[in-house]
């Protein structure tokens, strides 16, 4: 075994030098040949998030909007034979239990919620994640309603608050960022329409 | 140490029951608690760290000659930190399902008591095969653990495992895929693996 | 106002150790004795609200303006480990007390994973920098409170005639279970 170097200034300098260095190298490359994958698999996401709300467009309109709260969403207005046949908005909320929460919701022209898919969000494993139609049948009262038969004064609100919504148990909190959510997105959706 | 066929598969077996990172050195409890809603994210979790173990070990025994002893931790963690930052970066672009289900931790696999650990205790003192092996082991005895972990805790919670009902969720104790289910399974895992070597 | 449901919200409701499993090692490790709880809590607190503010720091003015955030973890946690180096010279120089009292929990703190984890969660959560500190401090606070309290409990199990291959650890982990049961309680104190 030959000996190892001594712990004099020079050497552990340039020791630590050259591994950051190797390092930030060797990060640099993974990065730029992960960048495109990456960018894909987001793309390929959120088209999946697109097609599950509003199946059967040709093609796809896509609008950036600001909120009041200075935040971009995005509307994505699907085409079949140049007539839209409804919207897939972007949606998202802050007032979750933890993070933010995106959501893609499907709008038809009369305001008919199709479907909501969450996209991304940080709730409480076997709470919160209650909200994603694979762990319970929560969103499912959403769905298929119009967004005027789910509001009240204007607003989509849990049963505790007054609204129509039934929560999900233990998690008031999430249930009302959903609600947000799904307000925010019919109003982006409004806004644009005038 | 000799590197005969028999020592290396010692080496490797280790790691999976007798010395198992997580019910006998109680390393690594973070993520092993953080991560474990259910069988497939410990599984997840438990093979990033088993790739970031063995390529950590293997790359710190071959520069072990190199390093000052003065500097040799930071050095260590710089090169963990490095094949997270590329686990992290491959698992965004090809898993990013499990990535975002896994989240923070992930980014955490560098405090990983297990990672610095073997690092400094094996792979800054053998070879290359036997850090390898021994990296692979400690991973994957890891990876069992947490597989083990987040399945009980699926199981008790919400009735599933792997995402295979078995029965309804409606009688799923929801403690078990909240916080203080994990510590209190884990604790009686820790009993059984106990009395089991004994 | 504002400020304060942040601070309640991160120190009860959103729990470092009893929610979101950071820092579980020395919360284990050292929470034999109050007296060494105490010690280990203030360290920390001290660490991270530091680390925070400099990471915070370094994301904002260096990482973004570059384009380099895929080198968050590793600036991150050379960040970290120097800063931790760095307060243990500076103290024993200039207050050998306070070192004497929280020199021995500094070098434990590099690999504490609360560190790491509460210097992403500020960018995660895209905080200015007084809320990203206030934040911090309040986590770390929690931290600490859950580790004397954990400790006052400890001491008194100790006492307790268990099987032997429940001692130490297991159950510790299911008293920690408990805590973690009644912290749950605080959930929708905050919003």
């Amino acid at each position: 075994m030959s000996k190892k170097l001594e712990s004099n200034f020079k050497n552990m300098f340039l020791v630590l030098f050259v591994a950051t260095a190797v390092s930030a190298l060797a990060l640099s490359m993974t990065y730029n040949a992960t960048k495109e994958p990456i960018a894909l698999a987001k793309e390929a996401k959120q088209k999946a998030a697109i097609e599950e709300v509003i199946s059967g467009f040709d093609e796809l309109q896509e609008q950036v909007v600001t909120d009041a709260s200075g935040n971009e969403i995005k509307i994505f207005d699907c085409l079949k034979n140049g007539e839209s046949i409804g919207k897939a908005v972007q949606s998202y909320s802050t007032s979750g239990f933890s993070g933010k929460i995106d959501v893609m919701v499907g709008f038809l022209p009369d305001g008919t919620i199709t479907k909501t898919v969450v996209l991304a969000h940080a709730e409480t494993p076997g709470l919160g994640d209650k909200m994603d139609v694979a762990k319970s049948d929560f969103p499912r009262q959403f769905w298929d309603k119009n967004i005027t038969a789910l509001q009240t004064n204007g607003k989509v609100q849990v049963k505790k608050d007054g609204g129509k919504i039934d929560a999900i148990t233990a998690a008031t909190i999430s249930s009302r960022a959903f609600c947000d959510a799904i307000d925010r997105a019919w109003e982006a959706c409004n806004n644009n329409n005038k | 140490m000799e590197d005969t066929i028999m020592n290396q598969l010692k080496n490797f077996t280790k790691g999976l029951l007798k010395e198992n990172p997580v019910f006998v050195l109680l390393l690594g409890m973070c993520p092993t608690l953080g991560v474990t809603t259910s069988a497939i994210n410990g599984l997840g979790m438990g093979l990033a760290t088993t790739f970031v173990l063995a390529m950590s070990n293997i790359v710190i025994s071959l520069i072990k000659n190199l390093v000052p002893s003065k500097i040799r931790i930071p050095i260590f963690i710089v090169v963990i930190a490095a094949f997270v930052t590329v686990v992290q970066l491959l698992m965004e672009a090809y898993v990013p399902a499990l990535y975002d289900s896994l989240g923070l931790f992930i980014p955490l696999i560098v405090v990983n008591c297990i990672v610095l650990g073997r690092a400094e205790a094996f792979a800054s003192k053998n070879g290359v095969l036997s850090s390898a092996v021994d990296g692979l082991g400690m991973g994957l005895g890891f990876a069992l653990a947490l597989t083990v972990l987040g399945g009980v805790r699926e199981l008790l919670g919400s009735g599933k495992i792997f995402d295979m009902t078995l029965y309804s969720p409606t009688y799923g104790m929801l403690a078990f895929v909240l916080a203080p289910g994990a510590f209190i399974v884990l604790g009686y895992l820790i009993v059984i693996s106990k009395k089991m070597i004994k | 106002m504002e400020y304060i449901l942040l601070i309640i919200g991160a120190v009860f409701v959103n729990n470092i150790v009893l929610t979101q499993f950071l820092g579980i090692c020395p919360f284990l490790g050292v929470s034999n004795k109050t007296t060494t709880a105490i010690g280990m809590g203030v360290a920390v607190v001290f660490v991270i609200t530091l680390a925070t503010t400099v990471t915070w720091l370094i994301q904002h003015y260096v990482l973004n303006v570059f384009g380099l955030e895929y080198l968050q973890t590793i600036t991150f946690i050379l960040v970290i480990a120097a800063l931790v180096q760095m307060i243990e010279i500076i103290l024993k120089k200039m207050s050998p007390s306070l070192y004497q009292a929280l020199g021995i929990f500094l070098p434990l703190i590099t690999t504490n994973c609360a560190v790491l984890g509460v210097a992403i969660l500020v960018i995660q959560n895209d905080y200015d920098l007084a809320t990203g500190v206030i934040f911090a401090a309040a986590k770390a606070l929690g931290f600490a409170f859950a580790l004397v309290i954990f400790a006052g409990i400890r001491e008194q199990l100790e006492t307790l005639e268990l099987p032997k291959a429940m001692r130490g650890v297991p159950s510790a982990l299911i008293v920690t279970g408990i805590l973690a049961l009644a912290f749950m309680g605080f959930t929708g104190l905050v919003k």
